[in-house]
């Protein structure tokens, strides 16, 4: 099958990680990585495996266009806007891993195909790409009036973008809660934890539903919305079963990574960029299939 | 030289969790009125985990927070109202919020590793023209020279004011003495402590962060606080009297309100229990304790086995849904 070329602007932990990813998918090809530290780890391994590289950002970008079909942006949410408009203007499409949520949320396992012939993507965040997918599954058995996520990650696995960018996290993460979750209401905290060994991501997900009851349909929506994540993300896990108090249901999860780039410890950086992998290849068939139809 | 010190009283923050996040704006309105009649420079009110704190995971405020600090306001014709903010908990824009109502002092909180999420809150408090704090929570989990290191990072994101917060009420005398000192001497900025009772050590380790150099010191009235408490402002104030320092505070004005208005609201006598000492012991955030209880009468284990597996685990401030988890493995263990 034909595939289409990639670029990763951004070449800390998310950037480098997502390159990884592409390898293995059947519809991308790796084309170029952007960064805008030219002895960064990300650019080095980068050029190592034969990728073209870009050390000037966007600007660097703006001149080889000829490289990419689809750009992923790791940089940061003050960053993405400028990126997106010199992309969408030359065609380009943009699949945004950054908080500034310019285009629509994207939560694969809710609504993969809902917006993928648009020319900008945003990916939330790594806790609501976590969290959004059971709140969701509890949603579709009974409304979920109010969801709160609280998502606890390694201090090593949060690179300086994201400590940049806290409040950003909250407010997005919120929003995506309500918009792609369907929670009436929604909220986000994020906890940084040093400990040593790192802790493995985890997710705590409360949730006030409208009525009481429907624990075996909620339990059950549940554990198959666990298993749909699980076929990107194999890490992804339940850790004790949900517990119900009244209209409170808590759901606590652990996030393993992949360790592509950093170790498995560092599941929000992998359910991010295992998810926007999957959302690049969705577009990648989808646009294929659009020119062979013009063809 | 002068031996004067600024009391920081956290009873309508701290408190918050001892009253599980329920204060009305009648119970703010007489503890403020009292605090500014007695002559305290500064209080603190919020909840418990600083502004935007009222959730599901640490409890919600009955009355909003903002309503509290509005009232609080209203109170204080010398006093002035601080706030408590934990990035990743709260936002910028939840300091704006406040600021607005006429909060003067804002307390940046985070990890004792984890500075540099507040360079973004602790310029917004500058130019809001707020009294800006830098507050290292769980300051017992790291080494002198880290604390250092994370206290010139507050400093250069503009803090005024740098604290040493023992969460866990897990610090010996000599602890703080240690940390303190070397915060004298490492940054330009004034040095406060904030201490919680756990192992009944807060009235001596707040004369040990007074001794070493500290300016600002927090108390609670008749302790008001997470775990343990807090060290009890009214009592404090007469020590350091006796110290020979100067509060500027009206002694007998305090006792009353900590005598009419902080007892009768309390719902447990703020005493070192068995589970609290724990805190302090295994070395887990104050506010994890009636979380513990709870989460220790739902699956029928002991508190204090959880309370010593979270500090086994080195768990940090908010995560107190790790709580739940605990408690369900050790009932399957």
């Amino acid at each position: 099958m034909k595939k289409l070329k990639v670029g990763i602007i951004g070449s800390g932990n998310i950037g480098t990680d997502l390159m990884y990813k592409i390898e293995r998918s059947p519809v991308l090809e790796m084309s170029v990585m952007v960064g805008i530290d030219p002895e960064s780890d990300g650019l080095k391994r980068a050029k190592d495996r034969g990728y073209e590289i870009i050390s000037n950002g966007i600007d660097g970008l703006a001149e080889r266009l000829d490289l990419v079909d689809i750009v992923y942006d790791a940089t940061s949410a003050y960053a993405h806007q400028k990126n997106s408009d010199v992309l969408t203007a030359a065609g380009k499409k943009v699949i945004d891993l950054t908080p500034a949520a310019i285009g629509p949320f994207t939560v694969p396992p809710v609504n993969l195909r809902d917006h993928i012939e648009k020319s900008n993507v945003n990916m939330v965040t790594c806790g609501g790409q976590a969290t959004i997918p059971i709140i969701h599954a509890i949603n579709r058995i009974v409304q979920v009036e109010y969801a709160e996520i609280v998502a606890t990650i390694a201090s090593k696995s949060a690179g300086p973008g994201t400590r940049a960018n806290i409040d950003e996290f909250t407010s997005t993460t919120s929003k995506a809660i309500e918009v792609v979750g369907g929670a009436k209401k929604g909220k986000a905290i994020i906890l940084l934890n040093p400990a040593e060994p790192p802790i493995i991501m985890r997710d705590a997900i409360h949730a006030l539903v409208e009525e009481e009851g429907h624990e075996e349909a909620i339990y059950n929506s549940i554990k198959e919305m666990v298993a749909q994540v699980q076929t990107y993300v194999p890490g992804y896990t339940l850790k004790v079963e949900p517990i119900f108090e009244g209209k409170k249901v808590s759901v606590f999860l652990e996030v393993n990574g992949a360790a592509d780039y950093l170790p498995a410890y560092a599941g929000n950086l992998d359910i991010m960029t295992a998810a926007a992998v999957e959302v690049g290849n969705e577009m990648a068939r989808y646009l294929l299939l659009e020119k062979e139809a013009a063809k | 030289m002068s031996k004067s010190l600024n009391i920081l009283d956290v009873s309508l923050r701290d408190g918050s969790h001892s009253v599980r996040h329920a204060f009305t704006e009648e119970q703010v309105r007489a503890a403020a009125k009292g605090l500014n009649a007695a002559g305290v420079r500064y209080f603190e009110v919020s909840h418990g985990d600083g502004l935007g704190g009222s959730s599901l995971q640490y409890g919600l405020s009955k009355v909003d927070e903002l309503k509290l600090i509005a009232a609080a306001v209203e109170e204080s014709t010398s006093s002035e109202v601080s706030v408590l903010l934990i990035p990743g908990i709260g936002t910028k824009q939840d300091l704006q919020a406040a600021a607005s109502l006429g909060a003067k002092m804002v307390r940046v909180a985070t990890h004792v590793t984890e500075a540099d999420v507040a360079a973004q809150h602790i310029e917004l408090g500058r130019n809001l023209g707020l009294k800006t704090v830098g507050f290292l929570m769980m300051a017992h989990m790291a080494p002198v020279e880290k604390i250092v290191e994370q206290a010139k990072l507050f400093e250069s994101y503009g803090a005024e004011i740098i604290y040493v917060t023992d969460s866990a009420g897990a610090l010996l005398p000599q602890e703080v003495t240690e940390r303190i000192s070397a915060l004298k001497d490492a940054v330009q900025c004034d040095i406060g402590f904030h201490a919680h009772n756990n192992l009944s050590m807060a009235m001596a380790n707040t004369i040990a962060a007074v001794e070493a150099g500290a300016t600002f010191i927090d108390g609670s009235l008749r302790a008001l606080g997470a775990g343990a408490g807090n060290t009890q402002t009214e009592v404090m104030v007469a020590v350091l009297e006796k110290l020979g320092y100067q509060t500027g505070i009206d002694l007998y004005k305090l006792i009353d309100v900590a005598n009419d208005v902080i007892a009768p609201l309390m719902q447990q006598p703020q005493e070192i229990t068995g589970s609290s000492l724990v805190l302090g012991y295994a070395g887990v955030y104050s506010s994890f304790l009636l979380h513990a209880k709870k989460a220790s009468e739902q699956f029928g284990v002991d508190e204090r086995d959880i309370l010593m597996e979270l500090g086994r685990r080195k768990t940090v401030g908010g995560q107190e849904d790790l709580i739940y988890e605990v408690a369900q493995q050790l009932v399957k263990a």
